[in-house]
């Protein structure tokens, strides 16, 4: 029998610990301008979807910057974990090449970073929420852990099925950028659920990840859970997971020959 | 148990230059992208079956691209054997190329944790070694720099460093000794040469054939991925010296 990677619960737990670490250290080099900086820029965006929604396109809905970052910030966390997908066994080539280790811890640090991000810039929802008259709630104490796995589980198995199949096919990292793109406008961000025609919101349904970020704008506005949302956003994210660790575990054979 | 074990081993590469180019060319060309897979292959290692016995040193010699780096990515686990059957028993470690594994931005001390970890090792057995790593390195006063300030030597030691101390039972060793300065060369060996009396299987890569000459006790010369030679370092890199000319 050849000898298997170390799959102890201890081992596992400080290689994902120590690779989310080095991300983390990278992102937050100077401290406090890192987090203004990755702050800066979802709240940049959100003032440019205000501009050219509510004040140009005059969209009408209720505290639209509230509105607008509570679904934002969900979503950078998604974006930012796949939009980096593509290079991250691409960029450790050498690694790839020479160790056997599990490679998908590469993945899950990616997203637990953007992941802890993500948690660390609640405060600045909150302050808008404050600044509108908007209380937080208790149910934020469930919601969040709850919805945080399932969104983990999602950007995960996107992830890890784009960066194991990034190193065959190499164009899809500007395929990935598209996809995002479509997939940001098809879910209800800078619009609401209820601007769409009636007979385009089952569609809704058919989109991965738009029960999760209409949950979390849910949970942050409203400070509710709505449960069947919920249950579907969970469907997705362990589809998703599945889907990525099938394609990984057929392929991660193959990374040493081709990257 | 014998730590290395091949067995009519085979590997071959499809040329993916093709399916490189992009999915876009690969839908549009499915058939013909299936059957350059099947047809337009390389052979890096043909048939080949060797065993290496529990402390012995071996050294791979041969050209390039003549499948010595695929036996140790065999050995190490990160590429199957198409035909033929690969055992290795042990724990292996890589001694990694030229700072692999280490992140620049981050300190001298951050990088053992993160080579460490990649490497196989808990926290704990890190922390444990701490202290012989850094020793041994040399490097205690640049510990708490980013290492994109040390130069390629110091960031070579370090590697080092790291690999010599989570006590490997098969090391593998390509192309990396040549770095670093001449007192620290002289200390690697040494570390080696220690490896080797505590019966440490070692399978070095080198086309140092010096180095194989002086360290190995056995020496494989590959040629277009099959054994052209086996047997005492000095014979086979006479025969391998007459062969390329």
């Amino acid at each position: 029998m050849r000898l298997a990677i170390r799959h102890d619960w201890e081992y596992l737990r400080d290689l994902l610990l120590i690779l989310t670490a080095k991300e983390m250290r990278l992102r937050y080099k100077n401290s406090w301008l890192g987090y203004a900086w990755s702050i800066a820029h979802p709240l940049a965006f959100a003032l440019l979807y205000f501009v050219a929604f509510q004040s140009i396109m005059l969209v009408n809905i209720p505290h639209y910057p509230l509105f607008l970052i509570a679904g934002l910030f969900p979503w950078q966390w998604l974006s930012n974990s796949v939009g980096a997908a593509p290079g991250i066994f691409l960029g450790n080539a050498t690694l790839l090449k020479k160790v056997r280790f599990s490679r998908n811890a590469l993945v899950a640090s990616t997203v637990l970073n953007d992941g802890v991000h993500f948690i660390v810039s609640i405060p600045v929802i909150l302050a808008f929420m404050l600044g509108d008259g908007f209380a937080p709630s208790w149910s934020w104490l469930i919601g969040i852990p709850l919805l945080a796995v399932a969104h983990a589980l999602m950007a995960y198995g996107l992830a890890l099925a784009i960066a194991s199949l990034n190193l065959f096919f190499r164009d899809l990292e500007r395929l990935t950028s598209l996809l995002l793109t479509f997939l940001f406008f098809l879910t209800p961000i800078v619009y609401s659920e209820s601007m769409m025609p009636t007979s385009y919101r089952p569609l809704l349904y058919l989109n991965p990840v738009a029960p999760l970020i209409l949950s979390w704008r849910r949970l942050f506005l409203s400070g509710s859970l709505d449960w069947s949302n919920l249950a579907l956003a969970y469907f997705y994210a362990v589809v998703a997971a599945a889907v990525g660790s099938l394609i990984y575990l057929k392929l991660s054979w193959k990374f040493a020959e081709v990257v | 148990m014998i730590p290395i074990r091949f067995e009519h081993v085979s590997k071959s590469y499809p040329r993916y230059s093709q399916i490189l180019t992009g999915l876009k060319d690969t839908l549009l060309h499915l058939p013909k992208t299936l059957r350059s897979f099947k047809r337009d292959r390389f052979m890096a290692l043909n048939d080949v079956s060797f065993e290496v016995m529990q402390g012995q040193s071996l050294g791979l010699i041969g050209l390039n691209g003549s499948g010595k780096s695929t036996t140790l990515a065999l050995i190490a686990n990160v590429l199957k054997p198409q035909v033929g059957k690969v055992e290795v028993h042990g724990r292996v470690s890589p001694l990694l190329e030229l700072g692999a594994g280490f992140h620049p931005e981050m300190t001298g001390r951050e990088n053992i944790l993160l080579n460490g970890v990649l490497l196989g090792l808990t926290r704990r057995e890190i922390r444990a070694r701490m202290n012989d790593i850094i020793a041994f390195s040399e490097l205690e006063r640049f510990l708490d720099q980013p290492i994109r300030t040390y130069s390629s030597g110091m960031v070579a030691r370090l590697g080092f460093s790291v690999a010599a101390h989570i006590d490997p039972e098969i090391l593998l060793i390509d192309e990396v000794l040549a770095v670093g300065d001449l007192g620290f060369q002289a200390k690697c060996l040494g570390r080696l040469l220690e490896f080797k009396k505590r019966k440490v299987t070692i399978v070095l890569v080198s086309h140092s054939l010096d180095t194989v000459g002086r360290f190995c006790d056995r020496a494989i010369w590959l040629n277009e991925g099959r054994i052209a030679g086996d047997g005492e370092p000095a014979s086979v890199i006479r025969r391998y010296r007459e062969a390329v000319g």
